[in-house]
């Protein structure tokens, strides 16, 4: 498998796919990574299922409600991933929330990552002073790396502060936004994507929330290394099942 | 001062401010203007005018003769149930509307369970001309409808949450969600819940409780000190009002009362500190209903207000350092305990208080020990389930 590092060195307008594991059907998550990966998606984010997940909007919470129902957990996600570790090719992200990893156990759940070949960590509730006082430790001793969320509303003090942090990308959030396909990108998006660009970060950008098909992903690579659908991709995924992942991929690129 | 959290909002190891990054800036915000809005002169001026001439303050701090006969004992009610609006909620929603003001803000939202919170949160938005938007659980607007009309009478708009158990912790779940799409909005949380500062924030608005329990016992026994006070914890702020000035007193004993449902073991129940395990709920590390990945158990009482899975941080500590002694009811307790209170004494009580009432009957009383049940809210809002407990 090719490190996160290794792929934003190679290539411009990264595409990243998020779905939620153990949906539509709890076993469809190696089939879907597969799918993604035959599809050439740059790198792959694999979503946690939960119960509360204050940060995503209707259609991440019903697929997490459905996984949930399908008997999803932690232990299964792990499993399932660690039976495609040697063979699967493309980075794995994985996306939850804080309180999975504390009542999992918060080292025991880092070697589980490790072990199912993930390098990188998605907690939108885990804000920056706990990182620097806790878990920048924690995942180093992993060698896990944790992405970090930037708003529209984020000063410019703390985008420098979260650049000098980061080991892997800054995720771009696209607008004062819960997870959810929207549409068009505005214009004040687009100043937004400016004046982040602008801003000449060290860190690799991708941008998420909202992207949702060939003209909001171009739009987006404009201004950052490439960007993420989810939202999008679940509803492919409650229309047609894991049956036309290469349909819809084809139709971002 | 053992029970003051630390500059991060930390009560021990409970506490914190765990939100999307999306929320920082008003959270930040907020952590750096509300205590100095707080103590500012303005403020306290037009927070106790409004809570004296407006919502009535001081509640009056009733011996309940023939309660205390009843279990031996000398029992003070803190009638928080004579406040405008009914509960205590009020004293922290007029509070919050003035830091709203100060802040600038002119869009409100809130979350309610029994909608206590919701209509105290709407009588303050007409009072100074704001909008307001209420979040409750579907199965909330069902069970506590008289409220639901309230709110809409006094111009809020009430939008039902639909998601999981359809209760307060999906009702908050969908006022953050709301929060991050309008970060305009000021959210006026209704508990000692959610991230710093607002567990500090609203148990600081709430003390008013202990504050004037304090200075009508000195009156009426001689002794500011009670042996016992007895509060209902859903998110635990008429709790932590009920106990703030007596915290570093270790002589008063404090005792919590949770909601068992139909009992602490059978998978109906809220009762955090007997089921929960320490996790992040709503922005704070706290203890909390949940299985064994982490997933939040959704709870149930027959009280729309302790119908939560977790509790304020302040109280994970005060259980964790056993501070506080932690009690529970059942339904049919709590209902048992209304009916005593209405019969004996000619009060009717929110069925929330009715749970600390509830633990009367369980508690060994020496004989002239003197105790404060915090009566935070009256019953007109339960009726209906209290007839229909009365028909069967
Ligand atoms: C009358 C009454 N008491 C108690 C509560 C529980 O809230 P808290 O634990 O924050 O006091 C409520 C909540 O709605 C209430 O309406």
């Amino acid at each position: 498998m090719k490190s996160l590092k290794n792929i934003f060195q190679e290539k411009e307008n990264l595409l990243s796919i998020f779905f939620t594991a153990g949906y539509p059907n709890l076993n469809d998550t190696t089939t879907i990574i597969s799918e993604l990966a035959n599809n050439n998606v740059d790198f792959i984010e694999v979503g946690l299922p939960y119960s509360d997940p204050l940060a995503d909007g209707p259609t991440i919470q019903d697929s997490s409600q459905v996984a949930l129902q399908n008997g999803m957990n932690l232990d299964i996600v792990f499993e399932q991933l660690k039976a495609i570790k040697e063979t699967n090719s493309k980075p794995l992200v994985l996306m939850g929330y804080l309180n999975q990893l504390l009542k999992y156990g918060e080292d025991k759940f880092c070697q589980a990552c490790l072990e199912s070949g993930i390098e990188t960590l998605i907690l939108p509730d885990l804000p920056m002073v706990e990182y620097e006082n806790h878990y920048q430790q924690l995942f180093k001793k992993y060698g896990l790396t944790n992405v970090f969320l930037i708003t529209p509303h984020t000063s410019e003090e703390r985008i420098r502060k979260i650049d000098a942090l980061t080991e892997a990308f800054i995720y771009v959030v696209a607008s004062a936004s819960i997870t959810g396909a929207k549409g068009d990108i505005s214009n004040s998006q687009i100043t937004y994507f400016e004046r982040i660009k602008t801003m000449n970060l060290k860190s690799d950008l991708i941008i998420g929330f909202g992207i949702s098909n060939n003209e909001t992903f171009k739009t987006a690579c404009q201004f950052a290394n490439g960007a993420i659908i989810g939202s999008a991709f679940i509803k492919e995924l409650s229309k047609n099942g894991v049956s036309e992942i290469d349909n819809f991929i084809q139709s971002i690129r | 001062m053992k029970f003051q959290p630390n500059k991060n909002g930390y009560y021990g190891q409970f506490g914190g401010a765990f939100i999307p990054e999306l929320l920082y800036p008003n959270v930040k915000e907020l952590e750096d203007n509300y205590l100095t809005i707080l103590e500012s002169v303005a403020f306290q001026t037009e927070y106790k005018d409004l809570l004296q001439h407006y919502v009535g303050r001081p509640s009056p701090l009733y011996l309940a003769k023939r309660l205390s006969e009843k279990y031996g004992a000398t029992i003070y009610l803190k009638r928080e149930d004579l406040n405008h609006t009914g509960a205590h909620k009020v004293n922290n929603t007029i509070g919050q509307i003035l830091v709203a003001k100060h802040l600038g803000k002119t869009k409100i939202i809130a979350e309610t369970g029994a909608g206590q919170h919701g209509v105290a949160t709407a009588t303050v938005c007409a009072l100074m001309n704001l909008e307001c938007t209420v979040f409750m659980g579907e199965v909330d607007i069902k069970r506590q409808a008289p409220n639901v009309a309230r709110m809409k009478m006094l111009g809020a708009k009430v939008v039902a949450a639909t998601s999981g158990s359809k209760t307060l912790k999906d009702a908050t779940n969908e006022a953050i969600r709301y929060w991050i799409q309008n970060p305009e909005t000021y959210y006026l949380i209704g508990s000692v819940v959610g991230p710093h500062p607002y567990p500090d924030m609203v148990a600081r608005l709430q003390a008013v409780i202990s504050k004037e329990m304090k200075a009508q016992l000195k009156m009426q026994t001689g002794n500011e000190n009670p042996d016992t006070i007895i509060a209902c914890v859903g998110g635990g702020s008429n709790a932590a009002g009920a106990f703030y000035h007596y915290l570093e007193n270790e002589n008063v004993e404090l005792i919590a009362v949770e909601a068992a449902g139909l009992g602490v073991h059978s998978g109906e129940s809220a009762a955090t500190s007997q089921l929960g395990e320490v996790g992040v709920i709503h922005g704070s590390k706290t203890i909390l209903m949940q299985d064994e990945y982490g997933q939040i158990v959704e709870p149930y009482s027959i009280s729309a207000g302790l119908d939560y899975p977790g509790v304020g941080p302040l109280h994970a500590f005060l259980h964790e350092t056993k501070r506080a002694k932690f009690m529970n009811a059942t339904d049919k307790e709590a209902l048992k305990a209304a009916y005593e209170l209405t019969k004996i004494e000619g009060i009717i009580p929110a069925l929330e208080s009715a749970h600390a009432l509830a633990v009367l009957p369980k508690i060994k009383f020496k004989k002239d020990q003197v105790v404060v049940v915090n009566l935070s809210g009256r019953g007109d809002k339960d009726l209906e389930t209290y007839i229909n407990h009365l028909e069967k």
